[in-house]
């Protein structure tokens, strides 16, 4: 269940930040959800020699505490490795501002309850000015209302109401669903008369 | 009835209800499963005691983490995700094409090389160039993995509509371009991203002369562009490629039912002119960042707006490269020609038809990796290999991703230069700190040649 997020917003203005980025190949080897926080954003964070980038956002003092991005458009394109939103989460983000993300990407950070408002671009622009100023960057965005307030002013983002309601009432999806199996059942009985996979056949 | 595109026909046929909040639940016909998308859906399932709801429906593959030298095994870290997707089979009765079944290669060359995709089906997969099977007039989209553990309990998936948008391409396309260069053409034009929310459907003359490899090519890739799911209507070239394979006869099907309605709306249109295509590389790490060799990489005065002016800079930065700087000068380091967009038999062939009786250039490390184990084995009946190996490149004995994703040991080195017949440019994507060139398999040929970013329209002429 998620409904309200507020924290350090840090501005990433580069836009099509691909899940290579956030999540690279070599800490993909895992065949568990766990220990993916030194991989989100790897290469961003650290040079080849493990060193700490200063003149990454997420390494400087005043966001080193982010629990929330502000992004350049595209964000999350790319692969459909869930291994993104882990990472990401489990480096303490909460929600992601943007203007529009990669589909898998956006339907993986549901799932998860990744919160990602979706605003326009001009919008967008003036959160990136006012995270890059550390003393206003404090954030608090609000599910339910659709709201993002920051510099003491309200934003209305966008959330499709199936989204907005899997956070609010942040379900079991797949066990939601099997309360459905009659449904499946019936449809399936009439849907094999056409298409029916057997892969052993 | 009103006109219906062929994205509502197939979502329509699929659907088994209505959802609160305005999803839709939708029947999977069947789903393919990797290495390393799946394992936490599986432990998912476990958690919470569900069974795989019809295990026949799913296929496993393994092909993004293995080796494809023989004898040289996968590390450790990938044993693990392979034994572990064995287990998970074996456990669940679920098929499996693991290393050495001679059906075994990249989960979306194997597939229709299978006979298992025909017009009409829905289909996903925990990876996002599933797009691909919309070449067969088949609803194909990639998944994550909480959404695999969905869809293994269930059959089904919660899913959201998408708009539609159409690209309609007319007209004779000049020689040398092939579907790579459409579908990066189209990307360059509309923008990476742009299609974020829409199912693609690709239409008109330049389409629908592409033979189903290109169809496919052109499918996989339009994930570059943000579209989740791509179409091109079905047709008597479809029908044929559903025609011996190894399934064939398993499903019936009729292609007339899987085109859009005359006078179907679309929320947008874009229209392109095939005689304006011509054979494309990628310069930046963006795939919508493409040019012709015989042109100049954008300088900062090109960009129209600070935000543009600064990704270029990054880009070039990464890539080693120089604003104004003529594509015809780069030099490469490797040559790779593999992966999901461009690994079926008629790439390798326009590939070998090149490099027939030329030598790679010396410096130049050139690899192919053939998209599954039967495309090798109809390569080398082919005599193709012979082809490759004579020109100097490394003939694979074995089939996977290999350095599409550098997840096994096909790692390109920090900064150097890969001409490659993939799909991703991204910073990092065949290795840390390698800078990846889209195009062609025959371009990745001519490139290999000359042993730097090459256009494969010099090579042509001397063919034959
Ligand atoms: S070949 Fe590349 S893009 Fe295709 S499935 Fe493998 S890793 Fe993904």
């Amino acid at each position: 269940m998620v409904n309200k997020v507020s924290g350090i917003a840090a501005a990433l203005t580069q836009p099509n930040v691909d899940t290579d980025v956030i999540m690279p190949k070599r800490f993909l080897k895992t065949i568990t959800r766990k220990g993916l926080a030194d991989g989100a954003f790897a290469d961003l964070r650290f040079d080849e020699d493990g060193k700490t980038r200063p003149e990454f956002i997420l390494n400087q003092l005043q966001w080193q505490d982010a629990s929330i991005l502000v992004v350049g458009n595209n964000f999350g394109c790319g692969s459909s490795r869930e291994h993104a939103v882990w990472g990401l989460m489990q480096l303490g983000i909460k929600a992601i501002i943007g203007t529009d993300f990669g589909g898998i990407f956006y339907d993986n950070a549901r799932k998860n309850g990744l919160v990602l408002p979706i605003v326009d671009e001009s919008v967008r622009n003036s959160l990136f000015v006012v995270a890059a100023e550390a003393e206003k960057a404090v954030f608090e965005i609000d599910v339910e209302h659709q709201i993002i307030r920051a510099d003491a002013q309200d934003f209305v983002f966008e959330m499709d109401p199936a989204t907005r309601q899997a956070l609010l009432l942040g379900q079991d999806e797949t066990l939601d669903t099997l309360k459905l199996s009659d449904q499946i059942q019936a449809f399936e009985q009439v849907h094999h008369g056409k298409i029916k996979v057997n892969v052993n056949k | 009835m009103s006109a219906k595109t062929l994205y509502d026909k197939l979502v329509d046929t699929h659907k088994v209800c209505d959802l609160p909040g305005g999803d839709i639940l939708v029947y999977v016909d069947f789903h393919i499963m990797n290495e390393y998308t799946s394992p936490q859906a599986f432990s998912g399932l476990s958690t919470k005691g569900v069974p795989v709801w019809r295990p026949e429906a799913h296929l496993a593959v393994v092909d993004h983490v293995n080796g494809t030298r023989r004898r040289e095994g996968p590390d450790e870290a990938s044993k693990l995700l392979i034994s572990n997707l064995e287990k998970n089979c074996s456990e669940h009765e679920i098929a499996l094409y693991t290393l050495g079944d001679p059906r075994q290669g990249i989960e979306h060359v194997v597939v229709p090389e299978q006979g298992l995709v025909v017009p009409g089906m829905l289909i996903a997969c925990g990876d996002s160039h599933t797009t691909t099977y919309g070449a067969y007039g088949a609803l194909g989209f990639g998944i994550g993995t909480s959404e695999v553990e969905h869809l293994l309990a269930s059959q089904t998936l919660r899913y959201k509509r998408l708009q539609s948008m159409l690209v309609q391409i007319d007209g004779p396309t000049a020689p040398g371009v092939t579907a790579k260069d459409i579908i990066m053409h189209v990307i360059r034009t509309v923008g990476a991203g742009a299609a974020n929310g829409f199912a693609v459907e690709f239409a008109g003359s330049s389409i629908r002369s592409q033979d189903m490899a290109g169809r496919m090519t052109i499918c996989n890739m339009a994930v570059e562009l943000g579209a989740r799911a791509a179409l091109i209507a079905a047709d008597e070239v479809t029908a044929q490629a559903c025609l011996n394979k190894p399934h064939s006869g398993q499903f019936e099907f009729d292609v007339n039912g899987w085109q859009s309605d005359e006078g179907a709306v679309f929320a947008r249109e874009v229209i392109i002119d095939g005689a304006d295509i011509e054979p494309l590389v990628s310069w930046g790490t963006s795939p919508d960042q493409s040019l012709p060799v015989s042109a100049a990489i954008p300088t900062e005065r090109d960009m129209a707006t600070p935000a543009a002016k600064t990704a270029l800079k990054r880009a070039l930065n990464y890539m080693g490269l120089q604003e104004g700087q003529s594509l015809s000068e780069v030099k490469i380091d490797c040559a790779f020609i593999g992966s999901c967009t461009n690994s079926r038999i008629e790439d390798l062939r326009s590939a070998a038809k090149l490099l027939r009786g030329r030598n790679v250039a010396k410096n130049v490390l050139a690899i192919i990796v053939p998209g599954s184990s039967a495309t090798r084995v109809q390569a080398e009946a082919e005599g193709l290999d012979q082809i490759f190996i004579e020109a100097g490149f490394e003939w694979r004995p074995e089939s996977g991703c290999s350095m599409c994703l550098a997840m096994n040991d096909d790692v390109a080195l920090d900064g150097e230069r890969v001409a490659s017949s993939t799909n991703r440019n991204f910073e990092g994507r065949q290795g840390r700190g390698a800078r990846t060139h889209l195009m062609s398999p025959a371009m990745v040929a001519a490139s290999a040649i000359a042993g730097k970013l090459a256009d494969v329209r010099h090579y042509s002429e001397m063919e034959e």
